[in-house]
């Protein structure tokens, strides 16, 4: 042993190493076989997420000319537009309108479908079917579809023509076109809410309910008190993914109402593809665009927070 | 903005920072190439996805390649219409254009940006090309001072096509002068008569608000000034127009209103605006005619729509893709597009020429909504950044179409709307 090697070793920094113990320890083996699980989800999350957000960083610092292929650094004067952008209000508006509508709508109806398909009756099978099944459908199809029923002479109003009702134009009409946005994309997605709350409303412990009876209580009693806190984590889960899904609609907007009339469907995403892809302003487009994953980034880490206060677990 | 995209334009300012660099806007002298046997693909952007234009162009290439060694494959890539402007801005962005593209209302972005190679001097440099044989007035909205920049291969003027028997059918004729008045009127008898709509304004929808210059063209009514920069919406030529309209789709309901459609070679509708190149979808099902425009106030006028073939200046073969372009359009492979798209050149443009590849209009409709409207047509409105001028005129445009829509007060928030993007 060398003079240095005593002093590294007594400062403890360095155990010498033993020549006869194999390098590919299994701590080692497994650790390595972590790593190559994880590689391709990790390459993916790197490549299509970490690099395009910090591109649209630099992007959003640029104004890009497109055809002339110039780029002009900018510093935060896209975000200076944002302050004064006068559609920008309206946009917001409209995203929050949408977002709340879609929320509400959609956690409301999934539970409410799931405790009355959480029964058993002749066919319930299919009717679970039948209230999932526009998952399955493309989202543009659903739209195009729904755009036809929905137009002044289409097949809704003639269904109301036969009541008596003259329908509005629901699309074209400033107090309808946002509604019709909301119900059209909540009826194709709730099914996917209605799954998750089945899966939870069949995994309470039946005697918990067996118990509430016979101690006299009613329906409404077990519901909120029995019912709503066991699957509490499931409403966690559906508010986060169905909030996130909601500033992220695009197709239904673009297919149904082009972000009309006015700017009363514009939501963000929406006027997000507007700016970089139609206007060519990839610039401010970039730049609304990190506003959005702001926002959600927000959203979701709140209701995290909030979790520990309205998620009831077991344990 | 999906990740995608975002990869897309990740990777797209490098290739285009380089593409740029390397090639400028110069136009491309007459000379040989000196490209290797099968070393130059081309490709070209059209929007067509018609199986018999597309073989035409095929067979137009086939003939290209015969004669030129150098030619490796020509392609021709169809975009969806409704995307067009949309996915060529993005492959331009990505570093991925084509050699060659269609153009509309694109055309002004691209040839101010330099992104167009100039066609002139090679066009008149090549043999029994005959430049002079161009129509002035259809070669204006692809030029400036002089030099060309995009080829007008389609210039189809936009006519009344008529539906004969539901006229009949409503106890209705057309006789006399054919002015807006009239045609609305008849329109209201047909439409209360058969149920069925009056006159249709193909492709406006209460939102392509620009199809409407083909209505408001006969108020001398237009959009902004002839250099651009000054809205002229809240005119009170334009004032009048939209009160036309107005009326017609919520007072007399000659019209259908918005978010009814009617579709006109359905045989849903009697009257249709629409370009002279749509009579191929006449399928014969009811009698028909086609007319020029009704007059308007200010008298006969006509509209045109245009589409443009251009080299762009990205392309790394823009030689190559410029002689193929003079190839493409010359006289005789001209006389071949001339069966789907009146053609520029003064001495296709008779009667009989167009009839003769022309089998739903005869000589005589020919004559009447083609060759007498070429000279003095007006095009669509057209500006540089046409996409963002169009969605806001659009958002202050969709307070008209309210029954109780304050038109003057609608077409001056129209102005304040779209000024600014006039002078961008």
């Amino acid at each position: 042993m060398t003079a240095l090697d005593t002093v590294i070793e007594s400062r403890g920094a360095v155990a010498p190493r033993d020549p006869h113990r194999p390098f590919w320890t299994m701590r080692r083996r497994d650790h390595l076989t972590g790593y190559l699980f994880i590689a391709p989800q990790l390459a993916g999350v790197v490549l299509f997420v970490l690099v395009p957000v910090g591109l649209g960083i630099w992007y959003s610092l640029n104004e890009w000319n497109i055809f002339r292929g110039e780029l002009t650094f900018v510093g935060g004067d896209n975000y200076a537009a944002l302050l004064t952008d006068p559609q920008l209000p309206a946009v917001l508006g409209a995203t929050a309108v949408f977002s709340l509508g879609i929320v509400v709508l959609n956690i409301a109806a999934g539970l409410g479908l799931a405790v009355l398909l959480n029964r058993r009756f002749r066919g319930v099978t299919i009717f679970r079917t039948i209230f999932f099944s526009p998952v399955i459908v493309s989202v543009v199809a659903w739209t195009l579809v729904w755009g036809f029923l929905l137009q002044d002479n289409g097949g809704i109003n003639a269904l109301l023509a036969v009541f008596g009702i003259d329908g509005p134009n629901w699309l074209l009409s400033g107090d309808t076109a946002m509604i019709s946005v909301i119900v059209t994309q909540v009826i194709r997605s709730v099914g996917v809410n209605m799954v998750l709350f089945l899966a939870a409303l069949q995994g309470v412990p039946s005697e918990l309910y067996e118990a509430a009876r016979i101690d006299g209580a009613g329906p409404g009693r077990i519901f909120l008190r029995i019912t709503l806190p066991l699957i509490s984590p499931t409403l966690m889960l559906t508010a986060v993914i169905t909030i996130v899904g909601s500033l992220q609609a695009f197709a239904n907007v673009a297919v149904l109402t082009g972000g009309g009339p006015g700017l009363s469907t514009t939501v963000l995403v929406y006027y997000v593809f507007q700016q970089a892809f139609e206007f060519n302003d990839i610039g401010y487009g970039s730049t609304l665009a990190l506003m959005l994953l702001t926002f959600v980034m927000l959203l979701t880490m709140l209701q995290w927070q909030l979790r520990r206060k309205w998620v009831f677990y077991e344990e | 903005m999906s990740t995608a995209k975002k990869l897309g334009a990740a990777t797209a300012i490098a290739a285009l920072g380089l593409a740029l660099a390397g090639c400028g806007a110069a136009a491309p002298t007459p000379v040989e190439t000196t490209a290797a046997p099968g070393s130059v693909d081309l490709r070209m952007s059209v929007w067509t996805s018609n199986e018999d234009q597309l073989a035409l162009f095929d067979e137009i290439a086939e003939a290209y390649k015969a004669d030129h060694p150098e030619i490796g494959e020509i392609t021709y890539e169809s975009l969806p219409f409704a995307d067009y402007n949309t996915t060529l801005t993005t492959q331009i962005a990505g570093g991925n254009a084509p050699d060659l593209a269609w153009m509309g209302d694109l055309s002004r972005d691209l040839i101010e940006a330099d992104a167009l190679v100039p066609l002139t001097d090679a066009l008149k440099a090549t043999k029994g090309w005959n430049y002079d044989d161009l129509v002035g007035s259809v070669t204006a909205e692809f030029a400036v001072d002089d030099e060309l920049y995009a080829y007008p291969f389609s210039n189809s003027p936009f006519a009344l096509y008529v539906n004969k028997d539901l006229l009949g059918q409503a106890g209705a004729a057309i006789d006399g002068d054919v002015t807006w008045e009239k045609i609305s009127e008849l329109g209201a008898t047909v439409h209360q008569a058969t149920g069925k709509a009056g006159f249709v304004i193909r492709d406006f929808d209460y939102a392509n608000w620009g199809q409407l210059a083909t209505v408001w063209t006969g108020w001398g009514a237009s959009a902004w000034s002839a250099d651009g920069k000054t809205c002229t919406f809240d005119s009170p030529e334009m004032v009048d127009a939209f009160t036309f309209l107005h009326d017609a789709a919520f007072v007399d309901q000659s019209m259908p209103g918005p978010g009814t459609t009617a579709d006109f070679f359905a045989g849903d509708a009697a009257f249709t605006v629409a370009q002279v190149s749509r009579a191929a979808l006449l399928d014969g099902s009811f009698a028909y005619d086609v007319i020029p425009l009704p007059n308007g106030p200010e008298g006969e006028y006509s509209v045109i729509g245009q589409a443009g073939v251009g080299v762009l200046a990205t392309s790394p073969h823009v030689q190559e893709a410029t002689d193929f372009l003079a190839f493409l359009t010359n006289p005789e492979n001209a006389e071949k597009l001339a069966a789907y798209f009146p053609p520029p050149r003064e001495s296709l443009l008779t009667g009989e020429q167009l009839a003769a590849n022309n089998p739903k209009l005869t000589a005589d409709q020919l004559e009447s909504v083609v060759i007498d409207q070429l000279p003095d047509a007006v095009t669509l409105p057209n500006h540089t950044g046409p996409a963002e001028i169009k969605a806001a005129g659009k958002t202050a445009l969709d307070a008209m179409w309210a029954a109780d829509a304050d038109v003057e007060a609608v077409l001056a928030a129209t102005c304040e709307a779209i000024e600014p993007l006039l002078s961008k």
